[in-house]
């Protein structure tokens, strides 16, 4: 019978007593390559999977609310947001949920932004570290993580029944404040501890007075992330239901002063959505509100985009 | 804080009228300034204690009002009964709280692999052009209403899992799909400041050794950013236990025990709104802000666990 493995046999006798042994080492190592590659590789496409998945599911939101919003809004262009809801059906506009949620936005940013920027230049400035701040941190941090459904009755219990404010503007701003406070507080004291040092040396050494340099230096160059902070906050308090539903109420009204009730624009879809009365004008005051938090987080990224230019 | 001697600079902008450059001179700060800065360091003090202030009151307004339930029927008998019924004057939340528990559980199980793994390829895989598309995508999922997201729910997700799964779409199954959804951005933003504070060095390291971008990943960016990544996670939890209009708009709202995924229940946060809706003052309302409170309570011990917990990191790479 013929030796198959004669001449293999030969080249390894050539080759010298080791090469065997080299040649499996040789085969395991590729092996071994072969397998890491294609670790690598199939983690690498879970990984990008994942990712697709994230910005899918944004799309499939966005364009599901607009594929439906835009016919609502274009059937009855300026009129939609224009004039007032009418009839059990809500049908027509949104006119005075829109203007009771700019309204109520607004109140609440004059209420947080000077106490929250204020508390943030304490923090970031002037306190010692100690526990004074711990417990000013540990407490912003939980005041971002209540549940709106928890200050939604914190809201109803403190402002509306324990200080008799009537459900209005006025209450519902001063709960959205709170909500809003940690998150500008955050954004501020970031924003100041960002600001370089030797500024802050060059105003002293110009013998200004520590609040002389916060007021013109530090706040100044703080600025444009405060702003971003300051424009999140408010995205948040826009599309906030639970805490304006209990401090505010949901009657459709058209708020003059601040003690004036009306419906926001999140509650209206909410309640919309419910009743399933009105579906069409659910994606449309869908529709007008995602608009605005998008148009408001563009802002704040314009805004940071603008700023890491400039400096 | 306010050192002795400063040069006292004019209150007044430079435009003002001459004479009063004569006054910067090198001058002890002068009484009123000394007190001005006082008053000022008070009043940010003072600011910064609203937010004490605010959750103390949170917690004093939100858990005194749950007080007379308990002595009327017992805190035990609340906390862990098992029947909820109005009429016969039976508060027991063990049904909510599991479904808050279900509910919470079943949308990190989903949403926090998705988040976390979202995290790790805007770090350390995605070229610029991707980032600048994932990343603002992220940050807007985190800023959509919740209320668009229960409509959404409403309107597509529990129609499809109806169809699927029969019924009429109102469940767990339905409520973890788009919570998990909504507790990507909080988990994964997060989760990418941990990674993004690992210096390159180490990463460079492994590199070095011959390691591939997944064992890196895996062997050393993880473990560094390990704990950053836990805390996102539990900030996640506390997302979608307080969660509430998007849950209380697609759960089904059934005060019972949990019996299926497809089978309604209610969850804490969606009983307590569905509650006041027609709550009169008593015993009932009183139940519903005792479920406030312990929502609360919940809350501010997650974020306890996430400052004890990264007490032990801070440091570790502060070079």
């Amino acid at each position: 019978m013929r030796d198959l493995f004669a001449e293999d046999r030969e080249r390894l006798k050539e080759l010298g007593p080791d090469a065997m042994d080299k040649a499996v080492r040789n085969q395991r190592r590729q092996a071994r390559r072969f397998r890491e590659r294609f670790a690598n590789n199939a983690a690498l496409m879970v990984l990008s999977i994942a990712a697709g998945i994230t910005v899918m599911a944004l799309a499939i939101i966005i364009l599901y609310v607009l594929i439906n919003g835009a016919p609502a809004i274009a059937s009855h262009f300026p009129s939609f947001i224009f004039t007032w809801p009418h009839g059990v059906n809500a049908a027509g506009g949104i006119w005075p949920t829109i203007v009771s949620t700019i309204y109520v936005t607004a109140l609440a940013m004059l209420i947080a932004t000077p106490i929250a920027v204020l508390a943030a230049v304490y923090l970031a400035e002037y306190a010692k570290q100690g526990r004074i701040v711990t417990i000013i941190r540990f407490a912003a941090d939980s005041l971002a993580s209540v549940p709106s459904i928890v200050m939604g009755l914190f809201g109803l219990a403190f402002f509306i029944e324990a200080f008799h404010i009537p459900m209005s503007m006025l209450s519902a701003a001063l709960a959205l404040s709170l909500l809003m406070l940690p998150i500008i507080m955050r954004a501020t004291e970031e924003a100041i501890r960002a600001v370089p040092r030797y500024i802050r040396w060059g105003s002293y050494g110009m013998g200004a007075t520590k609040w002389q340099t916060v007021r013109r230096v530090v706040l100044p160059w703080a600025m444009p992330r405060i702003i971003t902070g300051l424009v999140l906050a408010m995205g948040r308090a826009i599309g906030e239901t639970a805490v304006v539903f209990y401090t505010m109420g949901m009657a459709i009204n058209m708020p003059v002063t601040p003690l004036d009730s009306g419906r926001s624009m999140a509650v209206h879809l909410y309640m919309l959505a419910v009743d399933g009365i009105n579906l069409k004008s659910a994606y449309g005051t869908a529709l007008i509100l995602m608009v605005v938090i998008l148009l408001l987080n563009t802002l704040a990224h314009a805004i940071q985009r603008r700023y890491r230019k400039v400096r | 804080m306010t050192p002795s001697v400063t040069l006292r600079t004019p209150d007044k902008a430079p435009t003002a009228v001459p004479q009063q450059h004569k006054k910067a001179e090198l001058t002890l700060v002068s009484r009123s300034t000394q007190i001005k800065e006082r008053a000022l360091s008070l009043l940010f003090f003072l600011c910064a204690i609203v937010a004490v202030l605010g959750v103390v009151l949170i917690f004093a307004f939100v858990a005194v009002r749950a007080v007379p339930l308990f002595k009327q029927i017992g805190f035990l008998n609340f906390i862990a009964g098992t029947k909820w019924s109005v009429a016969n004057s039976q508060f027991g939340v063990v049904p909510f709280i599991v479904g808050s528990v279900v509910v919470t559980a079943g949308a990190l199980a989903i949403g926090a692999p998705l988040a976390i793994l979202t995290a790790l390829f805007l770090s350390e895989i995605a070229g610029p052009r991707a980032r600048a598309v994932i990343r603002p995508a992220v940050e807007l999922l985190a800023g959509i209403p919740s209320v668009v997201y229960g409509f959404f729910g409403v309107t597509v997700v529990a129609p499809l899992v109806g169809r699927m799964f029969g019924g009429a779409g109102f469940g767990p199954l339905t409520a973890w799909i788009v919570l998990s959804i909504m507790i990507v951005p909080t988990i994964s933003m997060l989760s990418e400041d941990a990674l993004d504070s690992i210096p390159m060095g180490i990463r460079e390291a492994s590199f070095a050794m011959g390691a591939t971008q997944w064992q890196t990943i895996y062997k050393v960016v993880l473990p560094a950013a390990k704990i950053g990544i836990i805390d996102a996670t539990i900030l996640g939890m506390g997302r979608a236990i307080g969660e509430t209009m998007a849950v209380l708009m697609i759960v089904g709202n059934a005060p019972q025990m949990f019996a299926g995924l497809t089978k309604p229940i209610a969850t804490l946060t969606s009983q307590i709104v569905l509650g006041m809706s027609y709550a009169t003052p008593g015993a009932f309302q009183t139940a519903l802000f005792g479920m406030a409170a312990l929502l609360f309570i919940i809350s501010m011990g997650l974020v306890l666990t996430v400052r004890i917990l990264s007490r032990g990191k801070r440091g570790t790479y502060d070079a």
